[in-house]
């Protein structure tokens, strides 16, 4: 057990280590560079789409990784860094889309879908015959017996 | 219990609509790849670009009350050298008005690529930062986009322009906005 930890925590690491962010991107200040990283971490890669630009090695990953940390350097906030990626590219680079009319669907069907399948196993549940409840009486019981002793 | 019935059809119906959702992405021609712009019908971004070849210098300011396209190349780009026969035509016979940015390129390869494959353009500007690409919200060369003569882009291409295009897609445009 300790030595999966050990291996699982080893592949962790390298994971971090396998951050496409170059050592002469990096800004000195390391405040300034890990929000950087966080900014990085939620924008998707144009070219490979299913990245991070902090995770993409390519070009255009590289730039604008160099922007993020220029707009930062500038003294912009977060949120003004990451609206000056989706000025240019939408909101198709957050990889974690806004939450707005056009996305509703995508937010809360989920919701919906469970919703209904809830409300459907309750209306199933509570229309299922109940299950006859009244005890046997004794002419029943001995026949019941009867078969009992005539399967042995 | 009728309704309880018509119930029964709820996962064809269900079916159907997915499918249908899903027939749209079988058609050809869709590429879920392509992004739309944002930038349509917002002013084109501001750039101020050397020249190719120590030309004059290529800036938005040039394009002032004129119907422009702008396509984004590069001689390291395979497309670009597939879509070189559609922008010679569209050029020779003077159809568009053609403006070229080599994107992230030498200047001499890019000189090299135009000698071999012809030079379409009025006039070239270097982007070797890649950063007015960037502004353009280009993400894969080549692209081009249409700006009117109020300096808005209006139309945007990703990837190489076949004679398809200029036939569904920039004749019609080229009539929307009134080019004589």
């Amino acid at each position: 057990m300790i030595r999966v930890l050990a291996a699982a925590a080893i592949l962790l690491g390298l994971a971090h280590a396998a951050l496409a962010v170059e050592p002469s991107e990096m800004l000195p200040d390391p405040k300034l560079e890990m929000r950087a990283e966080a900014i990085g971490k939620q924008l998707r890669c144009l070219v490979c789409q299913n990245e991070s630009i902090e995770d993409s090695g390519a070009d255009l990953a590289h730039d604008l990784r160099v922007i993020i940390r220029d707009r930062l350097k500038a003294g912009d906030t977060d949120a003004q860094a990451i609206k000056y990626v989706v000025d240019r590219y939408g909101d198709f680079v957050l990889l974690k889309p806004p939450v707005e009319p056009a996305t509703y669907l995508l937010w809360f069907s989920p919701f919906a879908i469970l919703a209904i399948g809830a409300a459907g196993a309750w209306l199933y549940i509570r229309r299922r015959p109940a299950p006859p409840d009244e005890p046997l009486d004794l002419n029943q019981r001995r026949k019941l017996e009867r078969l009992l002793l005539d399967d042995q | 219990m009728t309704w309880r019935r018509a119930l029964y059809f709820l996962p064809l119906v269900a079916f159907l609509a997915l499918a249908a959702y899903f027939l749209r992405g079988l058609a050809p021609g869709y590429d879920p790849q392509v992004l739309p712009s944002v930038l349509i019908d917002k002013p084109a971004p501001t750039f101020d670009l050397a020249g190719l070849k120590s030309a004059t210098p290529l800036t938005n300011r040039d394009f002032a009350g004129e119907i422009v396209f702008v396509n984004f190349f590069a001689s390291w780009c395979a497309p670009c050298r597939g879509e070189s026969p559609v922008l010679m035509d569209l050029s020779r016979r003077n159809v568009i008005q053609l403006y070229g940015i080599d994107y992230k390129d030498k200047p001499e390869d890019a000189i090299k690529f135009l000698q071999e494959f012809g030079d379409p353009y009025r006039r070239i500007g270097v982007d070797e930062s890649g950063r007015t690409a960037i502004n353009f919200g280009v993400y894969g060369v080549p692209e081009t986009y249409a700006i009117d003569r109020a300096g808005r882009i209006r139309w945007r291409h990703v990837g190489p322009l076949t004679t398809q295009v200029v036939q569904t897609e920039i004749m019609p445009l080229l009539k929307r906005l009134g080019a004589s």
